[in-house]
């Protein structure tokens, strides 16, 4: 009981962090903050879903924590190249 | 001026490894746990694209010389192929049949003709995924 508390406490702290997260998005100054927040969402998801397959004591969600990874990082280095250079994928002409 | 992204490219040469290693684990475990043919192709196609973003279009079309229009088609031809194989030997379209053999390795392992038709979406959602990419990303 004890135990399910502190697991639940855990989820709602990683949700005001993914707030926090989300109002940096909405309000940051440059698309390169808005970059890095949604990056730092992908993180606390990855955490929020370890914390929940504990929570649902199931090993189903752990392929899932490994694929949100990979996906925030592929998504954060093409959002980095277009900000950088205007093309995702390069080309010769 | 050519940029030098030593840093991208030799990420992404660990990366990919390991992210198309776990795409066969996603693709191989589908029959009992979570995973399967679709999103199997799918982490594939994202390492494939995570190669094209750092490598550009031309290093990665001379070194993986595969046609993806024609990838997806060999993939829907597999996924048909399983399904009248039913139909041969006498049982409705799409019957799935599976067997316990001795493998020399792994020991006695279920043999399901479902991972071919898995074979088969894999393929088909491979080719489609990156066919569409590069398809947006060179703009004729």
């Amino acid at each position: 009981m004890i135990f399910e508390t502190v697991l639940i406490t855990a989820l709602c702290i990683l949700m005001l962090a993914i707030l926090a997260n989300l109002y940096r998005v909405v309000k940051g100054p440059s698309s390169a903050d808005r970059v890095i927040a949604l990056d730092s969402v992908g993180i606390n998801l990855i955490a929020s879903i370890a914390v929940f397959s504990v929570l649902l004591h199931t090993h189903a969600f752990f392929d899932l924590i490994l694929l949100i990874g990979i996906l925030s990082f592929i998504g954060t280095i093409a959002f980095a190249r277009f900000i950088e250079r205007g093309v995702v994928i390069e080309r010769k002409r | 001026m050519k940029p030098n992204d030593v840093i991208l490219k030799s990420v992404t040469q660990v990366a990919a490894v390991i992210i198309l290693t776990f795409s066969i684990y996603l693709f191989m475990n589908g029959h009992h746990h979570p995973g399967g043919g679709f999103i199997g192709g799918l982490s594939m196609a994202s390492a494939i694209v995570l190669l094209y973003l750092s490598f550009g279009i031309e290093k990665v079309r001379e070194n993986i010389r595969v046609d993806f229009k024609k990838l997806a088609a060999i993939g829907v031809l597999i996924a048909i192929g399983t399904g009248m194989a039913g139909v041969v030997f006498g049982q409705p379209f799409l019957t799935q049949a599976f067997g316990y053999r001795d493998l020399p390795i792994f020991g006695t392992t279920e043999l399901a003709s479902a991972l071919i038709f898995d074979t088969g979406v894999a393929l088909a959602v491979i080719g489609t995924a990156v066919n569409i990419i590069l398809s947006i990303s060179e703009d004729r």
